[in-house]
């Protein structure tokens, strides 16, 4: 409705106050209150602010909020309407570069300021995306669609699915790569399912996002969409893989296997790692280095198998010291089919939990149990405890995830109620989710302190 | 053409009758660092600089769209830069936070107080809810892309001479990096300084001359020292000198470190600008407009494979290439002077420099040039290459294909400009008083609301309490201590002292002499600070013991002296109870010891007796008398001794 815009964002207080004098959004003013006088555009304010205080913008370009109930007079001198428009060009052809199609599901990749909420917008269709990234047309013809707009932690099965289906058309339509736009937050898990939905894929499938949204100068949107956009057009590595920062500098990308790699922290622009393992490839502008030789090639073939399976009724469990089993009891209340353990050091729980999984047994729960040390294997024979727990049905998953054991549970129980079926789906590695050894170089957390590794970032920008 | 006949006069001869018939206009954004423990936006500690470093990263800059939906000049030029930043990392003074890989914490509230004091003090009209912006720099000086900043208060005035300058507005913001190096691609930083809070005031462009411009430098200086809120040292406070001249426009020159350095600054930049509308009329005279402007660009680095001059000769052996641009009509203009030894060609080779990154100096050429460069043959072929005629000036630029690209549109660019007029640029100050291009003058394009921190109110309880504790503005004070006969050239350094506060209470409630707390507190405390005493030992407290022995004539002005001096010395002071005035006889019995003391002292002027007996008797006393009130006693007894 027009008349809401008129004073967009505003309520109670400051909305009366903007009313009783006329003064609505971008109006021109200048404002007298008991604290004194100003003079700029009257702003729309964010919704989750506070309903006492009108924002306007100075000629200097700042913004202040001032106290509506100290408003005393307004003297409107004109209208500046603010049109925020990304520059948008026609993303040039050229028939000799291969064809990529970037699926939007949401999160801040390419994006422009809301002035309204302050949040951002993002920025997505290709003539957009050219605008800000010209660089894109240097490396191929790109195509667009954007399947849905979820931040990240709202991503759930019916976007999986979606997700594993049209990258299913697309691959059938023949495009040589895929990227995905995806928040950063949940994108491992994003890539775990996809890792087991979509298999045996004849081309990449990136997956990509920014910890800094591309309305900042600094951001790593642009080149994390150069590197994921090179990775789909020219790289022969046909798996699902995550394309995000290699270090913190502007340098290379790493390319990392879908199912082995997890957000490590909440803000830097290096935030995923490869656990247990080493990255596929490291990435840059100019080219694709790999890492190691065992990764699934490209082909010129458009076939691909796609299994959109799910089972909601699946959950993580994160165990802690004294915890009871009353948590494991309101599972098996509500109906839960799988739970996915995170247990501590090889894989353990304490005893007072014994009874509540000896119920899941009795149920048909599928118990699966991972750990919470990230790195490493679980082991259930070393202690008795964990040959206790396999006494009652608890399954170890080897060096999966946690997060990766709980969607391809999700996933197992799916495709079937069998939890014979299900323990062999579970063991069976589809994509590099288990592996048969760990190397020397896949535990790496460089400890700060210690003199060879401060040598080694003086030296090496990282 | 009559409009620009003047000619500028020597800086020593210019009168303000000269300066406002250029028009000259002034105004000052001044950059000043709070005294806090913490930076403004992380928990990092404030203050500490160190050259060392333990780690390096890499970033570059993109230019983003503003809120208005504006790409902003500045932006756009630094991104046609392509730079690489590096910036050095020392982990005891930088944070994640500072390296853009963590989102900001809440602003430092003593930060927030000091900036709320200062701008009472100018008469600002305070900000009711505080809105963090943006504001964006490409040129990497910041990790981020931007500052963080927030305008506290807006529309104040300070008093000077007969009139009112105009404070604009009073913004809180978190200082820069320092730069290291800026070599061809790559540009480095040092982070340490970065995130330190500061304040910066701006100034209305109120100022007439460039003496006005340092005065009311030295007046918002003593303004914000007088808080005792302020850092102060190297780099603690710089200035921004905004220029303009009739008909002219805005230009800054950036981050003046000394005040006195202003007036030769502002003089050049106006003489700069004045010189460039005068060509801007010549080229217009000469049918150069910016819509007839024409310029050619042409590779000549086959043409010149074989010259003898070196820096094009080095260039090309090693594979780089060489550019021509003809610049049609502009016969003799790169020699245009602009500023002392400087000519217009100076303005181009300072774009290319920063814009095309050709930083190997020299970066350009050009056939008006009367130092060897090209021999004739040379200059001959090349004009005959490019078509050129008599009326037209060649510029050769060398390097790299692409900088040479960047470079040759940047010639074009800079040369069309001069039809137009002043370009808004922001210049760096050089230490001979001129100044060189630095970028693009930033526009309120670059303005963006920061999405990380919300909006925050400042409420009236917060005010009033910083209100409670703030001294009244310099300005006021300072006629105050006139009218109650504080010798003059105490005035202005008491004003601006932590002490001023002090120098009230000891004047109004305790009734000490004006002349005599002034002194104290300011000339007292040089004396012992030139002996290389510690006067920061001289806080309040002890201030106050020492003054209430005074006001209660248990020591002389001379006592008050001594005993600042053994506070700065570590102490130790007596105890108040012990402290009385000498009495008669006391001073009979110091001035007989005295003298025999004296005696065993070889003096060879006999007039330096009676000033060393003095002497001996006030350090023995410990000001416990009035010099004065001895000092024909202590001539009698030093003739007495010969």
């Amino acid at each position: 409705m027009a008349g809401d815009d008129s004073y967009k964002g505003y309520r109670g207080e400051a909305l009366a106050v903007l009313k009783s004098f006329g003064a609505m959004v971008w109006s021109d003013v200048e404002i007298k209150t008991s604290r004194g006088a100003y003079t700029g555009i009257i702003l729309p304010r964010s919704e989750t602010a506070d309903p006492h205080h009108v924002v306007i913008k100075l000629r200097s370009g700042y913004n202040i909020g001032l106290l509506a109930r100290s408003i005393e007079a307004v003297a409107i001198t004109g209208r500046k309407e603010a049109h925020y428009k990304i520059p948008e060009k026609e993303f040039p052809f050229d028939p000799g570069k291969p064809k990529v199609k970037l699926l939007g599901t949401g999160g801040t990749i390419a994006s422009r300021l809301d002035y309204r909420t302050g949040a951002v917008i993002p920025a997505f269709s290709p003539g957009e995306l050219y605008g800000s990234v010209p660089e894109l047309a240097d490396i191929c013809n790109l195509e667009t669609e954007k399947l849905f707009g979820v931040f990240s932690e709202n991503m759930g099965p019916e976007q999986y699915i979606a997700t594993a289906k049209a990258i299913g058309r697309e691959i059938e339509k023949g495009v040589q790569g895929v990227v995905i736009g995806h928040g950063t937050d949940t994108m491992h898990h994003t890539s775990a399912i996809l890792s087991f939905m979509v298999q045996d894929s004849p081309v990449p499938i990136v997956m990509v996002g920014s910890q800094r949204s591309s309305d900042r100068p600094s951001s790593d949107a642009a080149l994390n969409l150069m590197h994921s956009v090179k990775t789909a057009a020219e790289s022969d590595i046909a798996e699902v893989m995550i394309c995000m920062f290699g270090p913190t500098s502007d340098t290379y990308g790493l390319l990392h296997r879908g199912t082995r790699v997890r957000k490590m922290h909440s803000s830097y622009r290096s935030t995923f790692r490869t656990i247990g393992d080493i990255p596929i490839a490291m990435v840059s502008r100019d080219k694709i280095t790999p890492l190691r030789q065992d990764y699934k090639r490209r082909r010129a073939d458009r076939s691909v198998k796609i299994d959109t399976s799910f089972e909601e009724r699946v959950s993580i469990v994160y165990y802690y010291p004294n915890m009871k089993p009353d948590i494991i009891d309101s599972l098996i209340d509500n109906g839960y089919r799988g739970i996915v353990i995170a247990g501590t050091g090889l894989g353990h729980v304490n005893k007072p939990l014994y009874p509540a999984l000896a119920r899941c047994r009795e149920k048909g729960i599928a118990v699966y149990m991972t750990v919470q040390t990230l790195w490493g294997y679980v082991q259930m024979y070393v202690y008795d405890t964990g040959r206790d727990m396999m006494e009652l049905g608890v399954i170890p998953a080897a060096n999966m995830l946690p997060e990766v054991a709980y969607v391809k549970l999700a996933w197992a129980l799916g495709r079937t109620t069998d939890l014979e079926e299900v323990r062999k789906i579970m063991l069976t590695p589809i994509a590099g989710e288990i592996t048969e050894r760990e190397p020397s170089n896949g535990y790496l957390i460089f400890q700060g302190g210690i003199p060879e590794v401060e040598e080694f970032i003086s030296t090496i920008k990282k | 053409m009559s409009e620009y006949q003047f000619n500028f006069k020597p800086f020593a001869e210019m009168t303000d009758a000269d300066y406002a018939e250029v028009g000259f206009r002034s105004g000052l954004e001044i950059h000043q660092q709070l005294l806090t423990e913490k930076k403004l936006f992380c928990r990092c500690p404030a203050g500490r600089y160190s050259d060392k470093y333990d780690a390096e990263i890499l970033r570059h800059m993109r230019p983003t769209l503003s809120e208005l939906g504006e790409y902003d000049g500045t932006a756009l030029m630094e991104f046609k830069t392509k730079k690489e930043i590096i910036y050095r990392i020392n982990r005891e003074t930088v944070c994640t936070y500072e390296m853009d890989d963590t989102p900001p914490f809440m602003i430092d509230e003593h930060a927030l107080d000091i900036a709320l004091g200062v701008a009472m003090l100018y008469g600002l009209y305070l900000v009711d809810e505080l809105h963090i912006a943006r504001k964006q720099y490409l040129d990497g000086s910041i990790p981020t892309g931007f500052q963080r900043t927030t305008i506290v208060g807006v529309n104040g005035w300070i008093p000077y001479k007969d009139r009112r300058i105009t404070i604009i507005q009073l913004g809180l913001e978190e200082d820069a990096c320092r730069e290291v190096s800026d070599v061809g691609h790559r540009r480095t930083y040092l982070t340490d300084r970065l995130g330190m809070p500061l304040i910066e005031t701006v100034t209305g462009p109120d100022m007439r001359t460039p003496q006005e411009v340092a005065e009311v430098a030295q007046i918002c200086r003593r303004l914000v020292r007088s808080t005792g809120d302020v850092r102060t040292g190297i780099g603690a406070a710089r200035e921004d000198v905004n220029v303009s001249v009739r008909g002219g426009t805005r230009v800054e020159i950036k981050g003046v470190p000394r005040i006195p350095r202003i007036p030769l600054l502002t003089y050049h930049e106006a003489m700069r600008q004045w010189n460039l509308l005068r060509l801007r009329d010549e080229l217009h005279g000469r049918g150069v407009m910016p819509e007839t402007f024409k310029a050619e660009t042409e590779d000549v680095t086959r043409l010149l494979q074989k010259t003898s001059y070196q820096p094009i000769r080095d260039a090309l052996d090693s594979g780089l290439v060489a550019g021509c641009v003809v610049l049609h009509g502009f016969r003799d203009l790169l020699n245009w002077q602009t500023q002392p030894n400087t000519r217009f060609s100076r303005e181009i080779s300072d774009r290319v420099r920063v814009v095309a990154c050709l930083t190997k100096l020299p970066n350009i050429v050009h056939s008006d040039s009367s130092s060897e460069t090209l021999s004739s043959a040379e200059w001959l072929a090349v004009r005959k290459a490019v078509k050129a005629t008599e009326d037209d000036t060649l510029v050769l630029v060398w390097g790299g294909r692409e900088d040479v690209k960047t470079g040759t549109q940047e010639i074009a660019i800079r040369a069309r400009e001069a039809a137009t007029g002043i370009p808004s640029e922001t210049r760096q100050a050089l230490r001979d008083g001129t100044n060189g291009f630095e970028r693009i003058l930033p526009g309120p394009d670059r303005m963006y609301p920061d999405t990380d921190l919300p909006p925050k109110q400042v409420t009236e309880e917060r005010l009033e309490t910083i209100r409670r504790r703030l001294p009244a503005p310099i300005w006021t004070r300072e006629s105050w201590y006139r009218e109650i006969g504080v010798p003059a050239d105490i005035v202005e350094p008491l004003a601006a002292s932590r002490l001023a506060g002090l120098f009230e209470v000891l004047v109004k409630d305790w009734k000490i002499s004006p002349v005599a707390a002034s002194a104290a507190l300011v000339q007292f405390r040089k004396r012992l600070k030139k002996k290389g005493l510690d006067v920061r030992r001289l806080d309040e407290d002890s201030l106050r013991w020492i003054f209430a022995l005074f006001r209660d004539k248990k020591i002389s002005r001379d006592g008050v002296l001594a005993f600042m001096e053994t506070v700065s010395r570590g102490g130790p002071l007596p105890q108040a109870g012990e402290i009385r005035p000498a009495s008669e006889v006391e001073v009979y019995a110091q001035v007989q010891a005295s003298s025999a003391a004296l005696r065993s002292i070889k003096i060879h002027n006999p007039d330096k007796k009676a000033h060393a007996l003095m002497g001996l008797v006030m350090t023995a006393l410990r000001g416990r008398v009035e010099g004065a009130s001895i000092v024909e006693r202590v001539r009698v007894a030093a003739e007495e001794k010969c």
